[in-house]
Parts: structure tokens; C-alpha cells; sequence
């Protein structure tokens, strides 16, 4: 991923440096940090350990470098910016600001669609397994399904994980309550010649067993845990749920139904 | 078993060499001549004997031709002469003479056509081993989930009647569907691979090593595992196999250690938040497998209760029986043993 950009970069760092770098390839995950949150030190506290040519780097985020360097070393300081930004970014998005502009590229579908049927479209968040660079790529997040899945474009798949860091979409989700999407029940049954498969079966009323005893859990706390299906189903007082749930299942078309379900949330 | 022995550009290997046509199998011609195969989509086919012909590349000599009659004439001698039964003759360059709209018309009848008949291929033996070559070459790509580790998927519908669902991929270790993530899949109707085909395959090979060799490679490189509730420790004995699946391919990818957590500066995002984990029971599966084993757990209390039928559906590989089982199960272990073929075929065919 470092090495395609650096063509570009050689005849383009007089523009500014940030904007080339969330408008390039690949960088379609990352947003735009405030050159304000940038150049308070406190918000970069312990970098200076974790990036080689620290300050350099630094000055060509924020579009001061000035150095004549060759081409080695320039490539050197290009890829340490880019590490840098991107350790930043990780604690920026975290902030309110930050969090804003995230949620605005999360209902404009900038991470993707949840690849799972069932989810039906709904829009994901980038996310690291772990806070430490190096360790693990960027994943995504689903909170709908609450199931995390790798990026389909090769591209993406060698972002660093800490660039996003764990926490984010949990925060997210935390700040932004009204975000969260209206959970569904409904899975795939895998049948043969329209008849479920006994193995399948067992273990989806073993796990209708184990959100019971969580919704019970979780009500003795006084929370009430809803999901879509049955909401749906007061709504509209129907007492035929088996043909409800069949044609929730069968009929939408995983685009129109991800729309709709994105202005609900929002 | 491939339909290899006709021209080698025939239309059922174009057909499947077409962009997004790569989860096809060629379904081999002794197929689709034995009419038996094609019971019933005659009606489902507009044009469905010129579809039919176009599909074998095959055009019967007595009606509707007369048209093209003249300028053909002299080629289609020289090849009719070589190989094909009388009545019978190549197409070859013949279906570029029709009109225009009526080609189109018969070509994407064709398509249907093939895919209804595709859907039939794929669940019967030689499709289906068609298929597993092409299962284990990847050729329908990974399951996108994290904890899947990249098991391989296999193209399934989410209904038999085409124009409903475009194809999908279903993951043996979640037993969730996915869209195939490349968009050249999103025009590919799922009803020509069908509901069955999907579980078919994975109870006519059971023995099918589903967990990905990624597998172990991933665990070791991540030092820390962050995210993840520990997973509890299962019993020390586990059966072989539960509900006629073997223990280590049932879902692999899911049950403890295989749920993502949410956490916010490591600290696990409680249940009782508004924002808390509402789907972890997509995820789960009991760490005790025999949790599942709802015939062991019904028995003690109902032991009269009569379990024929399902039983033989329930053992695929009668050789990887379990002493703990057996025992429980004598009555079905003996019906086993007394017509051991009829098993087989049961486990192979699998109804």
C-alpha cells in the first residue's frame, strides 16, 4: 500500500498534504484531521517514540517541511507522515469533532455495506482489533449484526488496524445512541429440498434459548430488549408471524431495504 | 464427467467462461439429453426447444429453418458428414443468420434455461463432485467474516424460482449467507445453484476439512488477543459427531472466542448499556457440544418415544462413530448395521 503512492507524492507535496492524502486511493476510510488537533502537542503525547523522523513528518502533515532532501530520505519521511497521520487519526476520531465527520462518512456508506444478507446493506465503520500498529489490518464493523468482517478491496485490507483503533465505533455508538440500528432475528435457515437440516436447526433454538436468557438478563436490569420482527409486529397487531417472518425474509430486496433502514436509524 | 468431448468452444464452456459466469459448473451434455433431467421446464422456458437446441449446439433439420436454408448449405454438409446422428447438425455459425431480436430472445431463454438445469446438476453426483473441485480450487472465494478465517464459500440461492435473489455465498463455519463481494456476481440469479445445493454439499462430503489452513497462521501472529471473550474450556470429552456432523466442522466459527466484543479502552461494553451486545446469540454455540444433541437430552425422560426416520438421515460417516453415542442409540446402530449399502447412499445422496 505505502509503495503505490509514492510517485504521486514526489512531483505533488506542494499542495496540501492532507488533502492529497484522504483524496488518493485507498485512503477512502480515513477523514480529515483539524490542523487545530494537530499542532496541540498534547494530542500527539508519545508519537514522537512510535515515528522515525518524528519531526519532519510533522511538518509535512502540516504542509511546513521545508527540507531539501533526496529522494530516499523523502520517501523515508512520506511514509513516517503517513504512519503518523494515521496514529493521530486514530485518537482524533474519538474526539467530537472527529466523531462527527465519521458519522458523516458512515450515513454516506463511505466504509461499505455489510456483506451478511441478512444485514441487508446496512452501512459499516472501520475498526482496528488492536490499539498497536502493525499488529492486525483494518477490519469492519457491523452494528447491526455486531460482527466485525474484512474489507473486500485489497487496498483497503493493508490498513493498519490502529489507524481506527478499538474503540472508535463503540464510542461512536455511545455519543450517537439514536445510531444504532433496530436489531434483527432474522438467519439463514439452510434447508434441503425445503426441508430445515436437523443440525442447523438444533443450534439456532439452542441459540434462541441463549437470547432469551440474555433478554431476561438484561430485563431483570430493566432494560427491555427489542428486535425488528417484533416490533414490526405490534405495529401492525398480526398475529400470523410465521408468514411475517417468511416474507421479511424472502421478499425485500437487499438494496431498497437498506435505505429505508438507514433514515430510520438516523 | 466435463462435457470436454464436443468442439471446444461449445456453448456451455462460453456460457461458463463469461465474465461473472464463474461459479457455473459445465454441466455435461448426458445430463441434459436424458429428458428425465428436464422434467418440467418446458413450461417454466419460453422458446424452450430452441433454447434446448442452443444449449447442445444442435439444431434438428426439419422445421422453421427455411430461411437460412441457402447460404449455409454447403458447410453444414461437410461437418454434418463427420459426426452427428442424422436429423441432427451443428448450429456452428448457423445462429448469427437469425434475426437479430429473435436471437437474443432464444439466447437469453438459453441462459435460463441452462441455469434451471444447473441448479438440478449441481445436487446430483458427478455436479456435485464438479463442484467440490471447484470448492476446493477456491473458485467462490472466503467468507469475509473475521473469525471465519477465511473458510471457503459455495454459491447457493435463497429461492428455487429464478428472478427473485441474485446468487449468494453461504459459509459452512458461520452458516450465514454473504453477497459475493465482486459486482460482476450481482446479475447472477441464485435459483440457478438453488436452496438445497448449499448443505447438500457439505452433507455428501463430511468429511471435508472446512476449518482453513489460515487458520493456525492467523492465531499465532496476533500476540494479543484483544477483542476476544476467552474462550471456556469444553469438556474433556467431546463426540465425534452430533446431529450427523462431525464435531470439528460443525461451525467452526462460531461459539466462544469466536464473538466479537465490543470494548472502549479495553473495558467490555456492558449488556445492560443502551448501546450493549443484543447479537451474540447469532454467534454463539454451546461449548459443550452435546448440548445440542436434543435426541440424548429427550431420551432419558421419553424412552419411548420412536426415532426412526431421522436417525438414518442423521449419519452420514457411519465411521466415525463414538462409543457414547452408540451406546445411547442402540436401537438406530442396529438398523445401520443390518443394511450397511442403503447407508451409504443415504449419507451420500443424502435424501
Amino acid at each position: 500500500m505505502m509503495e503505490d503512492f509514492n510517485s504521486e507524492t514526489d512531483s505533488d507535496y506542494t499542495s496540501y498534504w492532507r488533502d492529497w492524502f484522504i483524496s488518493s486511493r485507498g485512503n477512502e476510510y480515513f477523514c480529515e484531521i483539524d490542523e487545530e488537533y494537530l499542532t496541540d502537542r498534547f494530542n500527539l503525547t508519545g508519537l514522537n517514540t512510535e515515528v522515525a523522523y518524528y519531526q519532519y513528518a510533522l511538518d509535512l502533515v502540516t504542509d511546513v517541511f521545508d527540507l531539501d532532501a533526496d529522494d530516499d530520505l523523502r520517501e523515508q519521511i512520506e511514509k513516517s507522515a503517513r504512519h503518523l497521520y494515521g496514529l493521530v487519526h486514530a485518537r482524533y476520531i474519538v474526539t467530537t469533532r472527529g466523531l462527527a465527520k465519521m458519522v458523516d462518512k458512515y450515513k454516506k456508506c463511505d466504509f461499505g455495506k455489510c456483506p451478511r444478507v441478512m444485514c441487508e446493506g446496512h452501512p459499516l465503520l472501520p475498526m482496528g482489533q488492536h490499539d498497536i500498529p502493525n499488529v492486525s489490518t483494518v477490519r469492519l464493523y457491523c452494528a447491526k449484526c455486531e460482527d466485525i468482517y474484512n474489507p473486500k478491496s485489497s487496498r483497503h485490507a493493508s490498513i493498519d488496524g490502529a489507524y481506527f483503533g478499538a474503540s472508535f465505533h463503540s464510542m461512536l455508538f455511545q455519543v450517537y445512541p439514536s445510531l444504532v440500528p433496530a436489531k434483527s432475528l432474522s438467519r439463514y435457515e439452510p434447508r434441503i429440498y425445503g426441508f430445515r437440516v436437523h443440525a442447523s436447526a438444533a443450534l439456532a433454538r439452542w441459540q434462541d434459548q441463549y437470547r432469551e436468557d440474555m433478554r431476561v438478563r438484561v430485563l431483570d436490569a430493566g432494560i427491555l430488549v427489542k428486535y425488528t420482527e417484533e416490533e414490526e409486529m405490534e405495529a401492525e397487531d398480526d398475529d400470523d408471524d410465521e408468514e411475517q417472518e417468511f416474507e421479511t425474509k424472502g421478499e425485500r430486496l437487499v438494496g431498497d431495504a437498506a435505505s429505508g433502514r438507514m433514515d430510520m436509524g438516523i | 464427467m466435463s462435457s470436454s468431448e464436443g468442439a471446444p468452444e461449445s456453448w456451455i464452456s462460453s456460457f461458463c467462461s463469461l465474465m461473472g459466469h464463474e461459479f457455473f459448473a459445465e454441466v455435461s451434455e448426458d445430463f441434459i439429453e436424458d429428458d428425465f433431467n428436464l422434467t418440467g421446464l418446458q413450461s417454466q422456458v419460453p422458446m424452450y426447444k430452441e433454447a434446448l437446441e442452443m444449449i447442445l449446439d444442435v439444431e434438428p433439420e426439419d422445421e422453421d429453418e427455411e430461411e437460412e436454408e441457402e447460404e449455409e448449405e454447403e458447410d453444414e454438409d461437410e461437418i454434418l458428414g463427420d459426426e452427428k446422428p442424422p436429423g441432427y447438425r451443428r448450429a456452428g455459425d448457423r445462429r448469427h443468420t437469425r434475426v437479430a431480436s429473435d436471437l437474443s430472445v432464444i439466447e437469453s431463454s438459453a441462459e435460463l434455461l441452462y441455469g434451471l438445469i444447473h441448479q438440478r446438476y449441481i445436487t446430483s453426483r458427478p455436479g456435485i463432485q464438479q463442484m467440490l473441485e471447484k470448492y476446493e480450487m477456491q473458485h467462490f472465494g472466503v467468507c469475509p467474516r473475521v473469525y471465519c478465517n477465511g473458510c471457503k464459500v459455495l454459491p447457493v440461492g435463497r429461492s428455487d424460482t429464478p428472478g427473485q435473489e441474485t446468487v449468494k455465498l453461504f459459509c459452512p463455519s458461520c452458516q450465514d449467507l454473504y453477497t459475493p463481494p465482486n459486482s460482476r456476481f450481482h446479475s447472477v440469479d441464485g435459483a440457478f445453484f438453488g436452496t438445497t445445493f448449499g448443505c447438500l454439499f457439505f452433507m455428501t462430503f463430511p468429511d471435508l476439512d472446512i476449518v482453513s489452513r489460515l487458520d493456525s497462521s492467523l492465531t499465532m501472529s496476533s500476540p494479543r488477543p484483544n477483542n476476544q471473550i476467552s474462550p471456556d474450556v469444553p469438556p474433556p470429552f467431546q463426540p465425534g459427531e452430533v446431529n450427523g456432523v462431525r464435531t470439528p466442522n460443525f461451525c467452526p466459527g462460531l461459539g466462544p472466542g469466536k464473538i466479537y466484543e465490543s470494548r472502549i479502552y479495553g473495558f467490555r461494553v456492558s449488556e445492560r448499556s443502551r448501546t450493549g451486545p443484543r447479537m451474540k446469540w447469532l454467534r454463539m454455540k454451546p461449548t459443550n457440544i452435546e448440548d445440542l444433541d436434543e435426541m440424548a437430552l429427550f431420551g432419558p425422560s421419553h424412552k419411548e418415544a420412536d426415532n426412526d426416520g431421522d436417525m438414518e438421515m442423521g449419519a452420514p460417516s457411519a465411521g466415525a462413530q463414538n462409543s457414547a453415542i452408540a451406546k445411547r442409540k442402540k436401537a438406530p446402530m442396529r438398523r445401520r448395521r443390518y443394511n450397511p449399502d442403503q447407508m451409504s447412499i443415504n449419507g451420500a445422496e443424502a435424501g
